[in-house]
């Protein structure tokens, strides 16, 4: 009996840990996942504004206005069938180019801009986010895959 | 033509696997002495044709040999000569090459060293190790060929990315791969044990060494790569929860898990199903890690050369390896029995609650880095799961961990007492308590939770040391037999002091520079101060200097505290014409209290330039830390009793016999 009930403990004890741990990673799903919308997407049904998210696309052509101060700076992302502004505050990343692949995280103002406060472009310069991809595939407009990594 | 050698040997390396992988394997079911002896040899060769293709591999990266596809994709004739070498491994194929040389490696030491094996186990064992072996090398050879020519040759290559130009990432992919790599010789020995369907203490003494150099080895690896991340990306950051950092870090939780359970088979002949259990897994986990690295299913901000062929080469061969080896587990585990009984509050329980911990944090990490992947096929629409997450799940489950650490290694096998713990550890609580109490104080009590991150350092850190004081006698006995006693500890229980006690270095570090990191990202002209947690930060303007393959503009920020001068911070905006790429570089001053990190940004039209200051308290100690980390692992590893190949199955008599070579 003794080693049974001592199984026992350890099992209980095991569960009691999975219990608590799925119930934190339940708390945790409901307000630290953050979406990915194309600017279709965005377009057609637009999240509320305390709704952090992130967007995807292509940084349109001579779109990108730095502001008086080195710091702000405002461009536009498209995924070619809807674009989308939006504004940031901070130092881009090296890679940020116009006419390439971007993937953004932030809310929308009242204006219906996009402000972000993470930016993020790849390593790699001829990489595309994998969600800007699949967006712009969506839209009709891709034109084949960037070749990997070279 | 050396390009074409290498190819061949890859080739032959990969038929040898093969029969290493299936004739040893039946000859130990037969009983076949000759069969099994060909494990060895096999091995042995193995590493050297390995060797020699990864060798062609490098000859061709140093004469810059165009003609070589991946070359002229990777290399560039400016670049310097140390980065022409790393630059082997700086891409997928050639860091597949490198895999299957560690992987060689590890195989040819078993074989050398491993004389007082058992041959039926030692030949298992390698068999086994040849299985993994040739799914690797057909892997190269038919997805990620480093050896294709290119006609015609192109003059020049397109050059490496800058951002691997660089000694932190040079050095990175090889710690990280011994430490996957490692574990595959755990894998490899819990699948043999399987086969034999025999799990015992000597068992768990061949296997602790490979996989505590193995965790010494990912240790290092993801220590340097979060160095890197922290002073080369320029993000004022060292861990992003990022997929791909998360894939080197589950595999590192399990290993950690499986060091502690393998201790418990050796000494008390317990836990042996949960422990081959754990061998299978960490190796899984870091298949896993390859296959999320490799295949791009995942949006990380490391991105990496993909291709769907590789990935799903990757996932078959992961669920090959991992699921064969399940299902084997599955057969044979109930014909393990248990051994010694242990009583709750024991060293084994709390080993146990140390595994409990572990791999939920792992499964939790697991869980975090594969949902967005899971929710996407189920069509629920693309997602992140990003910091706020891992920090919700993550931490809450090592808090426990991390006190029960310190209380667990100073309790007794099989039944321990609670009450004499906290005599012998009044010294860490009172350390801890001192620490949450000073930290709340200065920086406020909403910081509390901070501050008792910060104790948790002290009581990790000062509860190592206590329970070594307690174990050598420190104030009970005389000074010179305190200093006996300490000569004549067993490595490993040094080994676990250092380890510890790094671990609280490492989080004191973590806590801090989340804590009070303080961020200031300013438009500057020259001659403007910034202040950034108390030092006076002036811009001094710009210049525009030369590097071997790059120009770079260099910033100048003076560093002053109180009126004096500290340092002169010099950031760049690097652009390598060759690679047509910029990269940042952050300047850091440190004085192992914290870090004054600049960056210099853009340039407006008004000729102000964007500069990103970051003053990170404490942040040196994560490195410092992980590297006193694997110190302790590494002096347990010179354990007499844990010395690769010194332990002989003795239970049974007959073992030292059946143990000499060939």
């Amino acid at each position: 009996m003794r080693p049974k009930r001592r199984r026992l403990a350890f099992v209980v004890c095991g569960m009691l840990t999975l219990g608590v741990a799925a119930a934190l990673v339940l708390a945790a799903f409901e307000d630290s996942i953050v979406y990915f919308y194309s600017p279709t997407e965005v377009a057609e049904n637009k999240p509320p504004p305390d709704r952090r998210f992130r967007i995807g696309g292509i940084v349109v052509k001579d779109s990108v206005i730095r502001g008086a101060d080195a710091t702000s700076v405002r461009f536009r992302v498209t995924d070619t069938a809807n674009t989308i502004d939006v504004a940031y505050t901070g130092v881009l990343p090296d890679l940020f180019r116009e006419g390439q692949g971007v993937v953004a995280e932030g809310r929308l103002d009242a204006d219906g801009r996009f402000r972000a406060d993470e930016v993020l472009a790849k390593h790699d310069e001829t990489y595309m986010p994998k969600e800007v991809a699949d967006a712009l595939k969506e839209s009709g407009r891709w034109r084949g895959a960037p070749e990997g990594g070279r | 033509m050396i390009a074409e050698i290498g190819h061949f040997a890859l080739i032959l390396a990969f038929l040898l696997a093969l029969i290493q992988g299936t004739v040893p394997m039946i000859g130990a079911a037969r009983d076949d002495p000759a069969m099994m002896a060909v494990a060895k040899p096999a091995a042995l060769l193995q590493l050297g044709l390995t060797a020699a293709a990864f060798l062609a591999l490098v000859h061709a990266f140093t004469v810059s040999d165009f003609s070589v596809a991946l070359v002229a994709s990777h290399s560039h004739t400016l670049k310097p000569l140390i980065y022409k070498i790393t630059g082997v491994w700086a891409n997928h194929e050639g860091s597949m090459v490198l895999w299957v040389l560690i992987l060689a490696l590890f195989g040819a030491m078993i074989a050398a060293f491993g004389a007082n094996l058992p041959a039926a186990l030692r030949a298992r064992v390698l068999a086994v190790h040849g299985l993994v072996a040739a799914g690797f090398f057909a892997f190269i050879l038919f997805t990620s060929n480093p050896f294709l020519r290119l006609f015609p040759a192109p003059v020049e290559g397109e050059g490496l990315n800058p951002l691997l130009q660089d000694p932190g990432l040079a050095f990175h992919p090889p710690f990280l791969y011994l430490g996957y790599v490692g574990f595959s010789i755990s894998f490899s020995f819990a699948v043999a044990a399987l086969i034999e369907g025999r799990v015992d203490p000597a068992w768990a003494r061949w296997v602790r060494p490979w996989t505590l150099l193995a965790w010494c080895a990912l240790t290092i690896g993801i220590a340097l790569g979060s160095w890197w991340a922290y002073y080369e990306l320029g993000w004022g950051g060292w861990w992003f929860w990022d997929p791909v950092e998360n894939a080197s870090f589950m595999p590192w939780l399990a290993g950690t898990a499986l060091l502690h359970s393998a201790i418990v088979v050796e000494k008390r002949d317990a836990l042996k199903g949960w422990t081959v259990l754990l061998a299978i897994l960490t190796f899984g986990l870091s298949l896993l890690g390859t296959f999320l690295v490799r295949s791009g299913v995942l949006t990380s901000v490391h991105a990496f050369a993909t291709d769907p062929d590789r990935g799903v080469f990757i996932l078959g061969l992961l669920i090959l390896v991992t699921g064969g080896a399940l299902v084997l587990y599955a057969i044979r585990a109930p014909g393990l029995k248990g051994g010694g009984l242990f009583a709750p509050v024991s060293r084994e329980g709390a080993l146990v609650l140390n595994n409990l911990l572990l791999t939920t944090a792992a499964s939790v990490v697991l869980l975090g880095t594969l949902y967005p992947l899971i929710l996407d096929a189920l069509g629920g629409g693309k997602v992140s799961v990003g910091p706020p997450f891992f920090e919700a799940t993550f931490v809450p489950i090592v808090v426990p961990l991390l006190i029960a650490c310190v209380i667990g290694s100073t309790l007794a096998w099989k039944r321990g007492d609670l009450s004499g713990v906290f005599g012998r550890l009044g010294i860490a609580v009172f350390a801890a308590a001192a620490v949450t109490a000073a930290a709340a104080w200065r920086a406020g009590i909403e910081d509390f939770l901070a501050a008792f991150g910060l104790g948790l350092a002290a009581w990790l850190f000062f509860g190592a040391l206590a329970e070594f004081a307690a174990k050598i006698g420190v104030g009970r006995v005389p000074p010179g037999s305190v200093l006996r006693r300490a000569g004549n500890l067993p490595r490993s229980a040094w080994g676990m002091t250092v380890a510890h006690a790094g671990l609280g270095i490492v989080v004191a570090g973590v806590t801090a520079s989340s804590a009070w990191q303080t961020e200031r990202i300013q438009s500057m002209n020259p001659g403007d101060a910034v202040d950034v947690a108390g030092y006076t930060v002036t811009f001094r303007g710009v210049s525009e200097t030369r590097g071997p393959n790059y120009r770079a503009v260099t910033g100048r920020f003076d560093l002053e505290r109180g009126g004096r001068l500290l340092a002169v911070l010099r950031p760049e905006k690097r652009d390598y014409p060759a690679e047509r790429s910029q990269t940042t570089e952050a300047a850091i001053h440190t004085t192992w209290l914290a870090d004054i990190y600049a960056v210099l940004g853009e340039r407006a039209a008004n000729g102000a330039w964007a500069a990103r200051l970051y003053h990170n308290p404490l942040v040196p100690w994560i490195w410092l830390g992980a590297v006193v980390m694997a110190a302790g692992g590494a002096v347990s590893l010179t354990d007499r009793r844990l010395r690769v190949g010194a332990p002989r199955r003795a239970r049974r008599g007959r073992a030292v016999e059946a143990g000499a070579p060939p």
